[in-house]
């Protein structure tokens, strides 16, 4: 199951790094959703350190709900999801394959974010950066998973772009407030038993969604 | 198919009887709250208000659980009749929790200060709203009945599992929000005045939601049934 899924994944990392207009133009617009934050704030009231975690995080969020709408958009054309579900592949590792293409897709676009809130911001990651990175992968593992189940619906809307934050965003606020919680308290370089609550919120968002949504994805292509 | 068309008229005529008399019970809760119970000592009239706010809560909560487990069971059943359900219940669980945002803020503020604060419940519950506002755009989104049950389920199961990490978030988060007073391990802490009308005003509003479900079933049995006999 899991040599099938990493095909499946294979498959959709190979198409986007041949034609990389998703992920470049996801990237060119976390960079662009960065600069308006910068103009949007005044200098004088609100320092860059204060505000540095909630830009981080609501860039993580625009930036992954753009990185997930190409999952299943991709499928469209020629009816290709059809031939995958045709296939001799479970529908878990269909899911599973599309899962962790999309996680690589986020995880880049977020792995570009990072750096880019330090150079704007002028954060100071220091002893902070390991604490960020775990938080970042257990707020993404679960809403990339919601993310790829809801990507496989919308495509059958004709607002598809706008469908997925519509139906998305309302799930990624807990693990966003958890995650932007935990930013700041690492920043600040506070103890880690006072963020210890929300790294339990997001494993246990992950642990939730992640099988929730393998257990639903048949009865969103099975017709 | 006349007498189709039939059974959903009288489903909407039954539910009309019931929301006729929840209406009639809300008027009771109103001279209740006006009349039987005391005036909070430190909130004064504003408290009032709360024998609207925590009910139509109440029902909000309710439909939207509701549309999960319909979401639930439509995956195993496949029946159309639960899916109908499941957006009956979304629409009312809209309307209540509409009404569960408009008298929030008209009580919060003489008590906070501010009709709005950016308090995990408020948010979480705003964000509940957007999502069954969001279930309802995806439903008309798509055309392909079968489809559009299927979708939907899956979304008022996802909905369903989110709510226990909003209340998660709720005692994580710093919050304004008046802790439990009736659910929580030890006795309420209210007056049994305030406690009577309380359940009272819970039980009306769970009978205005039944009401509101079976007259909004009666009708989309009948436009469903339109839509089949204009296809025929």
């Amino acid at each position: 199951m899991l040599r099938l899924a990493a095909a499946v994944a294979a498959k959709d990392i190979r198409l986007e790094l041949r034609s990389k207009t998703a992920l470049l133009s996801a990237l060119v617009f976390v960079a662009l959703v960065l600069v308006v934050f910068n103009f949007a704030r005044d200098p004088t009231s609100v320092t860059a350190a204060d505000l540095a975690p909630s830009v981080l995080w609501v860039t993580f969020a625009f930036g992954g709900t753009v990185a997930l709408t190409r999952s299943f958009t991709i499928e469209r054309e020629h009816s290709a999801l059809d031939g995958m579900l045709l296939a001799p592949v479970s529908r878990s590792s269909i899911f599973l394959g599309k899962y962790l293409a999309n996680l690589a897709f986020v995880g880049l676009v977020e792995a570009v974010t990072l750096p880019l809130v330090v150079l704007f911001f002028n954060v100071d990651l220091g002893h902070a950066l390991a604490g960020i990175i775990l938080v970042a992968v257990l707020a993404t593992l679960g809403f990339v998973a919601i993310g790829t189940i809801f990507s496989a619906m919308v495509v059958k809307t004709r607002f598809a772009e706008l469908m997925l934050p519509v139906l998305l965003l309302p799930f990624m606020v807990p693990p966003l407030m958890a995650a932007a919680q935990a930013t700041t308290r690492l920043l600040g370089g506070r103890p880690l038993s006072e963020l210890l609550g929300w790294l339990r919120l997001l494993g246990l968002y992950d642990i939730v969604f992640v099988s929730l949504s393998l257990l639903v994805f048949p009865a969103v292509v099975d017709e | 198919m006349s007498a189709d068309f039939a059974a959903a008229r009288s489903i909407i005529r039954r539910g009309a009887w019931v929301t006729g008399l929840a209406l009639a019970g809300l008027a009771g809760v109103y001279v209740m709250a006006l009349q039987y119970t005391p005036i909070e000592a430190r909130q004064g009239l504003a408290q009032k208000i709360f024998y609207i706010h925590a009910p139509a809560a109440w029902s909000a909560l309710l439909s939207f659980s509701l549309v999960g487990l319909a979401g639930g069971l439509y995956l195993l059943l496949k029946d159309p009749r639960v899916d109908r359900f499941a957006a009956c219940s979304a629409e009312v669980g809209v309307a209540f929790s509409a009404v569960m945002l408009t008298t929030g803020p008209i009580w919060g503020k003489p008590i906070w200060g501010t009709w709005w604060t950016w308090d995990s419940r408020l948010t979480l519950t705003l964000f509940l709203f957007l999502l069954f506002v969001g279930y309802l755009v995806l439903r008309a989104a798509l055309h392909d009945r079968e489809e559009r049950a299927r979708f939907s389920a899956v979304v008022g199961i996802m909905g369903l599992v989110l709510v226990p990490f909003i209340h998660l978030s709720v005692y994580l988060f710093r919050t304004l929000h008046p802790r439990p007073i009736l659910m929580k391990p030890s006795a309420p802490s209210m007056p049994p005045e305030m406690l009577r009308t309380l359940l009272t005003s819970f039980g009306i509003a769970t009978l205005l939601f039944i009401g509101f479900v079976t007259m909004r079933y009666g009708i989309a049995l009948a436009h469903d049934l339109a839509e089949a006999h204009a296809d025929d």
